[in-house]
């Protein structure tokens, strides 16, 4: 369990004081010995609790952790159905992208499902962080409260009215006669059928997706740039004048080119982890879907 | 060209160091703060556009509820008159009129769904139960858009006041007035409840 702050916006102060933490040790490798300068312990000090007035929370939800497509923290599904589920995610993730998350909780801490599904699919950071193609369906069997969190890019396709009739025509009867396992996967083939359905939007994403390599290097240009930058100033430094000045001034800049290294979190630490684990791919949801109750 | 290496470095050195002591953080804050606004006004322009279906719907079935119909046209009207752009934010007033406006319209709505209730046809029609679903939606993104709005503007007014941005708030950007945040009015953070 992890306790996040809620709403805590992307790239603000926080970050910012995070990346003066981070940059000291290449700080101290640049420095060649020498201890970090006064400046950064300085700004590390000032950071660090500007960081922490941020990251406190108006009001705190503790998440559980992402472990997988299947996340059923109140034990309510039968293991062959949570594998079906999981199969089933994935297979619509490896056609489209889409990220489909199930989560069913203990308690939802006396907040609304609403303000709990929304605060979830951010803290998971579900679908990829430039389409927001990430769905969640929520379940509290203690509240008896039920939500399709959907993501900002599927806002369009899987529709605040499509998603409550799934609610209410597949998931609600079931849960009613308490059949967990069976409400949520045909919620699940609900959500997979509207999101699959629509041909001409299958080929644009697939279309979308071929493209996505070339990010990382759009996101890499500036920083190497900037460095190529950097080099050829030393350069120009160091052999304009070999007079002693010179050589002192050239001594006063690799920190300046560590400093900057350390921010080479500008780029946003967005990106997709697909790799060994499962994991968010960065993508945000401004409240769509649809919430029922039984 | 001695001179010019120099030059060029104090530059590069000026530059690096205005970035790392957070000179870009206020206008980049300030910026975040001003595209939480658009969101939280698209989400009730949103709602606003779902009003006129809505009453078309309704009228079919209750036409003689004509108090709650014009009631809600009304503060529809209303509300859709105040606008505030990104450049009016500091003004508390203006935030002010705008929430009590849409906090009108909010409670027309209420009362229009709560008579909604009398009538079996109505309460079953398709097309109420979808525009009941979107406009209950809309209002969850609305509650969304404007904690997002509030976040970010305690983030930037926070930098406005605090160590090491504070110089910068004092000096090169002296102008720049904190944000107005919304107060939080009882039940207008809440969706609507909407039983089917």
């Amino acid at each position: 369990m992890i306790g996040v702050a809620f709403g805590k916006p992307r790239g603000g102060v926080a970050d910012i004081a995070a990346r003066g933490r981070r940059q000291r040790p290449r700080r101290a490798v640049a420095g060649r010995g020498r201890p970090a300068s006064l400046g950064s312990r300085i700004t590390m000090w000032l950071a660090a609790p500007i960081a922490f007035c941020i990251a406190a929370p108006a009001f705190a939800l503790f998440f559980p952790q992402l472990t997988g497509r299947v996340v059923d923290q109140a034990g309510v599904m039968s293991a062959a159905s949570r594998s079906a589920v999981e199969a089933k995610a994935k297979e619509l993730e490896d056609k489209s992208g889409i990220q489909l998350v199930v989560a069913t909780v203990k308690s939802l801490q006396d907040s609304d499902v609403e303000t709990y599904a929304n605060g979830l699919f951010r803290f998971w950071r579900l679908g990829e962080a430039k389409k927001n193609n990430g769905v969640l369906l929520l379940v509290a069997p203690a509240e008896h409260k039920v939500r399709i969190e959907v993501g900002y890019g599927l806002e369009g396709t899987l529709t605040d009215a499509l998603a409550s009739v799934i609610i209410t025509s597949a998931i609600v009867p079931r849960f009613k006669a308490n059949d967990y396992s069976g409400g949520i996967e045909r919620g699940v083939d609900g959500i997979i059928s509207v999101l699959t359905t629509d041909a001409a939007e299958w080929h644009r994403k697939v279309n979308v997706r071929s493209e996505s390599p070339s990010d990382d290097f759009n996101k890499l240009f500036p920083i190497l740039f900037f460095l190529l930058v950097l080099f050829i100033v030393i350069y120009l430094i160091r052999h304009a004048d070999g007079s002693s000045t010179g050589r002192r001034r050239g001594m006063i800049f690799p920190p300046y080119g560590g400093s900057w290294g350390g921010g080479g979190g500008f780029s946003d630490g967005g990106g997709g982890g697909f790799g060994g684990g499962f994991f968010g791919g960065g993508g945000s949801s401004g409240g769509g879907g649809a919430s029922g109750s039984w | 060209m001695k001179r010019n290496v120099s030059l060029v470095a104090a530059v590069m050195a000026a530059a690096l160091t205005l970035s790392a002591c957070g000179y870009n953080t206020i206008p980049t804050l300030q910026e975040q703060a001003k595209a939480r606004w658009s969101d939280v006004q698209n989400q009730y322009q949103r709602r606003a556009d779902l009003i006129p279906n809505l009453v078309a719907t309704v009228q079919g079935y209750a036409a003689q509820e004509k108090n709650v119909l014009t009631a809600v046209v009304e503060a529809r009207a209303k509300a859709t008159q105040i606008k505030i752009d990104a450049s009016q934010l500091t003004d508390p007033e203006k935030l002010k009129a705008f929430q009590d406006a849409q906090n009108q319209l909010t409670g027309a709505l209420g009362r229009l769904l709560a008579v909604s209730e009398n009538y079996p046809d109505l309460k079953s029609n398709a097309n109420f139960l979808a525009l009941q679903s979107q406009l209950e939606g809309t209002e969850n993104r609305i509650a969304v858009a404007r904690r997002d709005y509030i976040e970010a503007v305690r983030t930037y007014n926070t930098a406005l006041r605090t160590f090491p941005t504070v110089i910068w708030a004092k000096t090169a950007f002296a102008g720049e007035k904190p944000m107005a945040e919304f107060t939080a009015s009882e039940g207008a953070e809440k969706p609507p409840q909407v039983k089917f």
